[in-house]
């Protein structure tokens, strides 16, 4: 890749900065070239985030029909699976399975929802309410 | 408190962490090391396509070495000591860091992108492969220079806290480092020869079919099979993760390797031997292919795929650089003998 094709494509990244590309100058020299993004890697992050987003709409849905309890939204917007959110709570599996549960969510000990709010950085209250959604950090279009 | 130490931006993180540690500990009057040298000593690049291990639920893809590697045999091929520490409580390990920043040591960090605020959202993933030099501490806030971005952040306690015990795969257990001594004089150039040596051994003389670039054709074949095999729908998301991994997963460009064409260039002035320029230029050569890969790849993505970007003509160009790479580290084999 030469200097004057290093991409300039504006997605991202925003105002976080640019990214260094490594190319050659017209002597064949390497030389360090800053970038803003490039699209091919900016289409393949949002489609990244669409499936993060997805995943929410299905959590929320699920919760409106009474199948999911609060914490499986939180999950998901912490883009972590069972097995993650068990390994961050110090909880077996089967016991975070049974906390998305809707009527033993209604149950759980006070303490571990606070556990549970911190980790997801929210309040207890919010961590029992049925959240909006949240506004994607990525935009789907550019 | 705050350590006088140099700052110096990288296109990947370890590479970075590495030549900006290592520049800190040697003298002025040594030669600098760039991350470039960091990442070509250290046997960074490889390939490896692992269909059997899943990143969010598809096929992982590298391209380059485990993590830590390049860190470890830098400073192994440059006689530096090295003390790593690992910790299974919170607490222990921050006022670990905190007592050695306290004795004005530039500390490294394993750490989980994730947890990171100074990270723009849009990219901010679980993953556990991240390195950054911790550097000071003011107030709650520790200062941290890490070498993706331009200049050095800041991190409150308890986020960094979070990162280092991340969880998860690869979790880095608060995993931290310093260099503890350097020898009085030091040599690129034998562990220049050792570098090139290693890393071109793992790619064209590994065993199984799915490493080095053995599994570059490997993985070209399987790309063909994906829309018979999983569907449209599918492909495309495979697609993306492999672009994700080959390009934003902190690279220097075409999977690593414009970065380890400017390895070869420098590598070429240290040794004096000018064979190195030109497989620098075939590196180069392979670098752009694999961006044109990922330009195809992405038109998929967006469902603007021509007659040019079918999977056949996809897999030519993987099996075009797998050509191209195969001979220039068989090349380097012989040339760092």
């Amino acid at each position: 890749m030469r200097i004057k094709d290093v991409p300039q494509d504006p997605g991202i990244l925003d105002d976080y900065g640019r990214e260094i590309c490594y190319a050659v100058d017209q002597n064949g020299n390497y030389s360090l070239a800053q970038s803003i993004g490039w699209d091919p890697k900016n289409v393949a992050n949002r489609q990244a985030w669409q499936a993060i987003e997805k995943k929410i709409d299905k959590a929320r849905e699920d919760i409106l029909d009474g199948k999911l309890s609060p914490i499986g939204f939180y999950m998901v917007c912490n883009q972590m699976d069972v097995r993650l959110l068990a390994q961050y709570m110090g909880l077996y599996r089967w016991q975070v399975k049974r906390h998305l549960k809707p009527a033993v969510f209604k149950k759980i000990k006070v303490n571990v929802l606070e556990k549970y709010a911190a980790l997801f950085n929210v309040s207890v209250d919010e961590l029992k309410s049925l959240p909006d959604k949240p506004a994607m950090d990525c935009p789907s279009s550019p | 408190m705050i350590i006088d130490f140099k700052h110096t931006q990288s296109a990947h993180c370890e590479c970075g962490v590495t030549a900006n540690l290592i520049n800190d500990a040697v003298k002025d009057s040594d030669q600098q090391l760039s991350e470039a040298l960091a990442f070509g000593m250290g046997q960074g690049i490889f390939f490896g396509y692992l269909p059997f291990i899943k990143v969010n639920e598809l096929p992982l893809t590298t391209f380059r070495c485990p993590v830590g590697k390049i860190f470890k045999s830098v400073t192994r091929a440059l006689g530096i000591d090295v003390k790593w520490q690992k910790f299974s409580s919170v607490p222990t390990a921050m006022d670990a860091l905190d007592r050695e920043l306290d004795k004005g040591h530039p500390v490294g960090c394993r750490t989980g992108g994730y947890w990171l605020p100074y990270f723009p959202p849009a990219l901010r993933f679980h993953f556990n492969m991240h390195n950054i030099v911790v550097i000071g501490k003011e107030g709650d806030n520790y200062i941290i220079s890490d070498p993706v971005f331009p200049s050095v952040v800041e991190c409150p306690a308890k986020d960094l806290a979070l990162a280092r015990f991340a969880k998860g795969a690869l979790a880095p257990k608060g995993s931290m480092y310093r260099i503890t001594r350097v020898p009085e004089k030091i040599d690129f150039k034998p562990a220049l020869l050792t570098g090139l040596k290693g890393a071109a051994k793992s790619m064209v003389k590994t065993p199984v079919p799915f490493l080095g670039t053995r599994g570059i054709r490997f993985l070209g074949k399987c790309v063909e099979r994906w829309p018979k095999k999983f569907g449209n729908e599918k492909t495309v998301l495979l697609l993306g993760q492999l672009i994700r991994m080959q390009e934003e997963i902190g690279t220097g460009g075409g999977g690593f390797r414009f970065m380890y064409s400017a390895f070869l260039q420098q590598a070429a002035g240290i040794l004096d031997d000018p064979r190195l320029i030109t497989m620098a230029e075939q590196m180069t050569a392979s670098g752009d292919l694999w961006r044109r890969f990922a330009v195809k790849a992405a038109r998929h993505c967006k469902g603007r795929a021509t007659q040019d970007d079918s999977v056949q003509a996809m897999r030519q160009v993987l099996n075009t650089c797998a050509d191209i790479e195969t001979r220039t580290f068989k090349e380097l084999l012989s040339i760092a003998g």
